[in-house]
């Protein structure tokens, strides 16, 4: 780190008001929590950016940082504290859940990385292909009967949905963010149809 | 990997001497259960007799004596019109909801003037629901005071999991009233999990299933070295024995009325028939049939039931709670089968049909080794304990309800989905639909369905001084906050300009904050005292923290100061510390703005230093518990 952004990085705690890190947790002077600031959500949890990672660490490291920050922590504290702590456990809930998902997680490093996709864009699907083969599987879903015949299509979605998040994978390791952009747009369609076809196979079990 | 930081903050403060000792509260339909936890073990308060489930019934008496519990309930026989259960239905409720509940709530109820909570005609009183919980909660509180021989001011209390945001407010309010600091709202199978998990080291995936007097919940948590993750919640808060009871009643009184002719009865003989009903239900815990008698007008019938006939009864309250269980796990996303194990809590789970289906649907047999009544509490006192002294586990909990705003034709927008980690934030831009338009309405909602009508009105407002534009054209953004209580606040927002507007939310089914202190003044003796201890309490707790603060700068970075400089700042410390011992409210706040303005030269050194320090190159992390600074390094 060169010198003017170490200056830069040091700012005053609110509590003892002497000079702390940017992004410090704790104030090593007086020990007073301080605000959650604006990091992105890897960075919050201590991860290195990027598509892949280790959902078991991701989950250690977001438990690590509720037990120091979670308000329980705080219940006996100044109104200030039990404020900040109360907005760093939100600012760990909105990292933990947007990481854990691989989707959410694919649109937020695009967005990271200045190439942001919609999402919400509602139902329209632009691609063509794309358009074709989820009609067809949905189809294929809503017409399923037996158990044996949805379980096959169950499996299936889940397997599509696995193989397009390695794909996004490689294209992220890649540098690809067109084709990132493109499959996370698909693996969104991908997901919705993987759960509709879990629920339909919930239903058909149920009524036999 | 984290880092490896000390936390010169996270000595716990000198709690013991600041007054009063901490509890946890089982606020039930039918029972409520007080107890405390010291150094992790756990003891209910029981009384004279052993007894440690509170009846949550309260009697009044035409010259204003209150009686809850035990002999408040043998009461409902001899003066019906007298006695209050199962008030925690109306927690939160407008007259509506009530009129829906019809028949199976045999209250008086006073048409409120405008809107509002529901009022009950007792004993030619007029009370809300939070007043008579108010009333419950102080009798546990007393209870506490005289199995602990010491006063009790703090309280975990614990609410459905699926309580909404006016029932929680509500349950509160009657903390409130009664004296008592919430300390924290915990969903009640969180409480009975945290108690479970922690006696038996449990890890895993585990349900919870609570079928109390008239709420049931069911939640899916992950148990993992002291971490208790609630993965997603779900139930229905007027489900519950009460409906069985119900069922049982109507069945003896549609039998009577075959042989005797239809008979109108009084809300006093329908209590009546409800007791008998809940009798009958539990004797056939324990035997196949039975013979009760219900009385109408003096004339008294006899009415036969076995096992089989409640069963009939009781099912499609049982299939409810089953299907709900369904939902959940859909819910999370798992597969039944990655389930360790279902966790019985509530008197109702007692029924050997409420066993068998849940065994059936969870393809095991639940756990039942702990006291179905007791646990609630015994995990709310854990949560006191861990509060107020310390503790490493960690409860995670979620949102139950998905909360919104009403857009045009009735629709609800979804601002915050069911079952996200709280605490949490989120927003929603909204946009005006008229040009020119410069105040918006805000409408409130909770629950699942598409329509407003069909959700629970929580809350509206008006956010004004938009500046007029072209429809369309403004941007409000509304954020909605959910605190770790599971308590909703919200704030909306013009972005192209900035304006903010303070607004006032006018809580659909709540007291209103007038409201609030009136009853207030009205019930505590001391009000005013209590008032300000609460007040000199806040002061302190701020005071003690400024001074911490600068002590701790001192040993810092004392050396910076010259021996005058040392001395001004030392004195400000003492009149702080002196202010404290006086317990003087306004010398308190007056001494740590003197403290403030003494230390502010050294403040500024102190940063010139730190700020000279990172230019030459001094690791930042000399400056804090740095954030993220594992895995990528400085
Ligand atoms: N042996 C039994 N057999 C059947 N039901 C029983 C038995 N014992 C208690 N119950 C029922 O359990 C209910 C009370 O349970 P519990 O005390 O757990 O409820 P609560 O905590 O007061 O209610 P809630 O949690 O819904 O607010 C009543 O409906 C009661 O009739
Ligand atoms: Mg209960």
């Amino acid at each position: 780190m060169n010198a003017s952004a170490a200056a830069a990085s040091v700012v005053s705690c609110w509590s003892c008001k002497g000079p702390v890190a940017g992004r410090a947790l704790f104030c090593s002077v007086c020990g007073a929590v301080q605000g959650p600031g604006a990091v992105d959500h890897f960075t919050r949890l201590g991860l290195a950016p990027g598509f892949d990672i280790d959902l078991g660490q991701l989950e250690r490291q977001y438990f690590g940082f509720q037990r120091r920050l979670h308000p329980d922590r705080f219940a006996g504290k100044s109104p200030r504290e039990k404020a900040l702590s109360q907005q760093q456990a939100t600012a760990l809930n909105e990292a933990y859940e947007t990481l854990k998902d691989p989707l959410k997680r694919a649109a937020y490093l695009l967005a990271h990385r200045g190439r942001p996709v919609d999402l919400t864009a509602c139902g329209t699907i632009n691609d063509p292909e794309l358009l074709m083969e989820q009609m067809e599987k949905r189809e294929a879903i809503a017409e399923a009967e037996s158990l044996d015949d949805i379980t096959r299509l169950s499996a299936e979605a889940d397997a599509e949905v696995l193989a397009c998040q390695c794909h996004i994978s490689a294209a992220f390791n890649a540098g690809d963010l067109d084709a990132a952009g493109h499959l996370t747009l698909r693996l969104k369609y991908l997901a919705k149809l993987a759960e509709d076809a879990r629920s339909r196979k919930a239903r058909i079990a149920r009524a036999r | 990997m984290l880092l490896q930081l000390h936390e010169p903050g996270e000595t716990p403060g000198p709690h013991e001497a600041e007054g009063g000792l901490a509890v946890g509260i089982d606020l039930g339909t039918t029972n409520s259960v007080v107890a405390i936890a010291r150094g992790g073990e756990v003891e209910v308060l029981r009384d004279g007799e052993g007894r440690g489930l509170v009846p949550s019934v309260v009697f009044y008496g035409e010259d204003g004596q209150v009686v809850v519990g035990d002999s408040a309930r043998s009461q409902i026989l001899e003066a019906p019109d007298h006695v209050v259960s199962s008030v925690k239905r109306l927690m939160g409720r407008g007259l509506e909801d009530v009129k829906a509940l019809a028949g199976t709530l045999p209250y008086q109820v006073e048409p409120a003037a405008e809107g509002g909570m529901v009022r009950l005609k007792v004993a030619g009183r007029v009370l809300t629901p939070v007043e008579i919980s108010a009333d419950i909660l102080r009798a546990v509180k007393a209870r506490a005071e005289e199995a602990l021989g010491k006063g009790v001011d703090k309280a975990v209390v614990t609410v459905p999991a699926y309580f909404d945001d006016a029932a929680r407010t509500a349950t509160k309010d009657a903390a409130r009233l009664a004296g008592l600091d919430v300390l924290r709202l915990v969903n009640e199978p969180t409480a009975a999990a945290l108690a479970y998990g922690l006696d038996n080291a449990a890890e895993g995936l585990y349900a919870v299933y609570d079928l109390g007097g008239g709420t049931f919940d069911v939640s899916l948590l992950r148990m993992e070295k002291g971490v208790f993750q609630v993965k997603a919640t779900g139930g229905d808060a007027a489900l519950g024995g009460d409906d069985i009871d119900h069922a049982i009643a109507e069945h003896f009184l549609a039998e009577r009325a075959g042989v005797l002719g239809e008979q109108p009865i009084t809300a006093g003989e329908a209590k009546q028939a409800l007791m008998v009903g809940r009798i009958a239900k539990e004797c056939l815990t324990r035997q196949p049939q039975g013979e009760w008698m219900i009385e109408v007008d003096g004339k008294p019938s006899r009415h036969r039931l076995d096992r089989a006939a409640l069963d009939a009864l009781a099912e499609p309250f049982i299939a409810r709670t089953i299907a709900i269980c369904r939902g959940v796990v859909e819910d999370a996303g798992i597969d039944v089968a990655d389930i360790h194990g279902v966790v019985l809590v509530g008197g109702s789970t007692r029924m050997p049909l409420v066993r068998a289906r849940v065994a059936e649907f969870f393809g095991r047999p639940p756990l039942a080794d702990i006291n179905p009544d007791e646990v609630v509490a015994v995990g709310a006192a854990l949560q006191a304990e861990a509060l107020t002294a310390g503790s490493d586990t960690l409860l995670l909990d979620v949102t139950p309800l998905s909360l919104g705003i009403e857009t045009m034709g009735g629709i609800v927008e979804k601002v915050i989905p069911r079952n996200q980690p709280i605490p949490v934030a989120m927003a929603q831009e909204f946009t005006t639909y008229q040009d020119g338009q410069t105040a918006m309405a805000i409408h409130v909602v909770q629950g699942e369905r598409e329509m407003v009508d069909q959700c629970r009105s929580l809350a509206r407002f008006v956010l004004r001084g938009i500046p007029p534009m072209a429809a369309g054209a403004a941007r409000i953004r509304v954020t909605f906050t959910v605190d770790a209580d599971g308590l909703l606040t919200v704030a909306a927002q013009e972005t192209t300009t900035g304006v903010e507007q303070q607004v006032a939310v006018k809580p659909s089914y709540g007291l209103s904050e007038e409201e609030m202190a009136q009853m207030l003044r009205d019930s505590l003796e001391h009000a005013r005292e209590d008032m300000e201890r609460r007040l000199l309490t806040e002061s302190v707790v701020e005071a003690r923290r400024a001074t911490l603060a600068v002590k701790s700068a001192l040993a810092a970075d004392g050396d910076l100061l010259s021996e005058g400089e040392r001395q001004a700042i030392d004195a400000a410390i003492e009149g702080v510390e002196q202010a404290i011992a006086a317990s003087d409210r306004d010398g308190v706040d007056a001494a740590v703005e003197g403290l403030e303005a003494a230390t502010k030269g050294f403040a500024e050194k102190r940063m010139d230093r730190g700020i000279r320090q990172a230019l030459a190159g001094v690791s930042v992390e000399r400056l804090g518990d740095a954030l993220g600074d594992g895995p990528q390094g400085d």
